[in-house]
C-alpha cells in the first residue's frame, strides 16, 4: 500500500498544488453511504474471539470523516448514529451516542495535527481515540452497576487503528474514483 | 444585518458543541436507567435499524441455507437417528405417566391433599439469534422475532441444554433476551438432588450464576444440577439452569457463596426456543374454585 496515496492533504496537497486535490469534495452519498454500511458491519452476527476483534467500524468512519472533511461530519450524526448503535446492541442509551461525539471532538480539535501525517502515522493517534472512547462507554457502564471487563475489552482499540489505514485508503479512492472534468 | 459573512461562519466551538451533546447524552442515560419516561423511543430507534440488521444477518443466512443443502443429503440417515430417539424417549415418557399415576395413587393412600394438578402446556417459537453485543457488561441477546411474532415481554428463552433468559423488550419484528448472567436477572431454581429452593442470580460475568443467601450448612454439593422451581410463573418447572461449580464456606459470612456455571448459553448455538406459558388451569373444577385465567 502506498501511504503517500492515503494522505489527503500533506504530500499529494503539494504535488497536485493546483489540481482537483487541493480539495476534494467529499459527496454527501457517498459520506452516508459508508455510514450505513459500517452500522451495517458493526450489526453482523459474530460470535467468540471474531467478536472481540471486531473493530468498531462506526467510529472508524466518523473518525476518519471527521478528519478529513470536518464541515460534513457534525456531532449531531455521530450522536444519532450512537444511538442507533446502543439500541441495536441492547446497552444503555446515550452510552454509544456520548462516546462518538468525544471522538468527533477530538478529531475536530486534532483533525487540523493529524492531517500533517500520512495514514499509518495517523493510526496511533487514532487508537488513542478509540481508546478514550471506549473508556467512556465503559464508565457509563461502571456506573450503571456493571462489574469492570475484561482487558480483552479494549483489544477493539487496536484492531481499529490497525485498520485506519485501509479503511483511509479505500475512501479516499471511493472519493477520488470520478473526477467529473464539468464540476464547476 | 449579519456581520460575518456566511462563508465563514462556523456555529459554536467544538467544545461548546460536545458540551450540548453530552448534557443531551447523560440526560438520555439517566431517563433510561432511571426513569424511563419514553419506552417508545427505543422502540421507533429499533424499527429503523431493524433493516439493516437483517442485511448484516444475510451471510449468516447464506451460510445457513448451504449447510441446509449439505444437511440434506443425510436425510435419512438424520431421520433413522430420530425416530431412535423418538422411540426412547417416548419410552420415557410412558415411565413418567406411569410414575405420574402411581405417585397420585399413593398420595391418595396417604389421605394428603392431592397436588393441585396443573398442566403447563407451552407453545414454542423458534427464533434465530440476531445479533451479540460485544460488550461484555451487556448480558443481553437480539432475537429475530418480536411482537409481530406473537411474542411477548417476559416469555422465558431457552435452548437445547437449558434456560438462555427472558425477554425483556420488544420491537415489532426483533426482540432483545436479558440472559440470566445478568447482574438483575433472578431465576427461581430447585436443587434436583433434594429439592432445596432458592433464587439464583447472575453475577454480570460471562459464565457465573451465584446461589445467595443459602445458610452455611445447607446440603448443596459440588456438581449438583440446579433446574428451575417452577415459582413465580416465569419458567416453566424442571428445566436445568446451572450446575454448582464451587460453594465456599467462610465461618465469618452468614451465608455459603455458592457459584454455578449456566448449562446454556447464547454463545454456543445460533437458534433459541422462545416459550409462552399457558397460564396454568385446575384439571378439577369441582374441587378448586375457578380462577378466571387470561387468555393467551
Amino acid at each position: 500500500m502506498n501511504p503517500e496515496r492515503t494522505n489527503e492533504s500533506s504530500s499529494a496537497k503539494k504535488e497536485n498544488y493546483l489540481g482537483q486535490d487541493v480539495y476534494v469534495p467529499a459527496n454527501n452519498w457517498l459520506i452516508a453511504g459508508s455510514l450505513v454500511a459500517a452500522l451495517i458491519l458493526n450489526f453482523v452476527p459474530l460470535q467468540g474471539d471474531f467478536l472481540m476483534l471486531r473493530p468498531d467500524f462506526i467510529a472508524l468512519a466518523i473518525a476518519y470523516w471527521s478528519v478529513n472533511h470536518p464541515q460534513k461530519m457534525g456531532m449531531g450524526i455521530a450522536f444519532g448514529l450512537g444511538l442507533m448503535m446502543d439500541v441495536g446492541n441492547a446497552g444503555i442509551l446515550g452510552q454509544h451516542a456520548l462516546a462518538y461525539c468525544v471522538v468527533v471532538y477530538l478529531t475536530l480539535v486534532f483533525g487540523r495535527r493529524l492531517r500533517l501525517f500520512n495514514a499509518l502515522q495517523q493510526a496511533p493517534q487514532i487508537g488513542f481515540t478509540f481508546f478514550i472512547m471506549q473508556s467512556i462507554i465503559v464508565l457509563i457502564a461502571l456506573s450503571s452497576g456493571a462489574s469492570p471487563p475484561d482487558w480483552s475489552y479494549f483489544l477493539t482499540t487496536a484492531t481499529g487503528a490497525l485498520l485506519w489505514a485501509p479503511a483511509s485508503f479505500v475512501l479516499m479512492r471511493l472519493q477520488k474514483q470520478k473526477p467529473d472534468p464539468d464540476a464547476l | 444585518m449579519e456581520t460575518v459573512p456566511p462563508f465563514f461562519r462556523h456555529g459554536p466551538g467544538p467544545f461548546a458543541r460536545l458540551f450540548v451533546f453530552a448534557l443531551l447524552s447523560c440526560i438520555l442515560i439517566a431517563e433510561d436507567t432511571r426513569f424511563k419516561y419514553f419506552p417508545h423511543l427505543r422502540q421507533s430507534i429499533g424499527v429503523i435499524i431493524f433493516p439493516l440488521q437483517r442485511i448484516a444477518y444475510f451471510p449468516a443466512d447464506i451460510v445457513d441455507s448451504i449447510e441446509k443443502f449439505i444437511a440434506s443429503f443425510y436425510l435419512l440417515e438424520e431421520n433413522e437417528k430420530l425416530r431412535q430417539l423418538y422411540l426412547e424417549s417416548r419410552e420415557q415418557l410412558l415411565t413418567l405417566h406411569a410414575l405420574g399415576s402411581e405417585n397420585n395413587h399413593l398420595r391418595n393412600l396417604l389421605g394428603a391433599v392431592r397436588q393441585i394438578e396443573t398442566q403447563t402446556k407451552t407453545k414454542a417459537v423458534l427464533a434465530d439469534i440476531l445479533y451479540t453485543p460485544r460488550d461484555p457488561f451487556n448480558h443481553k441477546i437480539t432475537l429475530n422475532k418480536g411482537s409481530r411474532h406473537h411474542i411477548e415481554l417476559g416469555q422465558a428463552v431457552i435452548d437445547d441444554k437449558g434456560i438462555v433468559g427472558q425477554i425483556t423488550q420488544l420491537y415489532p419484528w426483533s426482540s432483545e433476551v436479558t440472559l440470566i448472567t445478568d447482574k438483575d436477572h433472578l431465576v427461581p431454581v430447585q436443587v434436583l438432588r433434594n429439592g432445596i429452593r432458592s433464587i439464583v442470580t447472575g453475577t454480570g460475568k460471562n459464565n457465573e450464576l451465584a446461589l445467595r443467601f443459602l445458610s452455611l450448612n445447607t446440603d448443596v454439593q459440588r456438581d449438583d444440577l440446579l433446574v428451575t422451581s417452577g415459582i413465580g410463573g416465569v419458567y416453566p418447572p424442571g428445566i436445568p439452569v446451572a450446575i454448582v461449580q464451587r460453594i465456599e464456606q467462610d465461618s465469618g459470612d452468614d451465608f455459603a457463596l455458592i457459584i454455578g456455571t449456566p448449562v446454556a448459553g447464547a454463545d454456543r448455538n445460533k437458534q433459541v426456543l422462545v416459550l409462552s406459558l399457558i397460564p396454568a388451569e385446575p384439571t378439577d373444577s369441582s374441587e378448586i374454585p375457578v380462577i378466571e385465567s387470561g387468555k393467551n
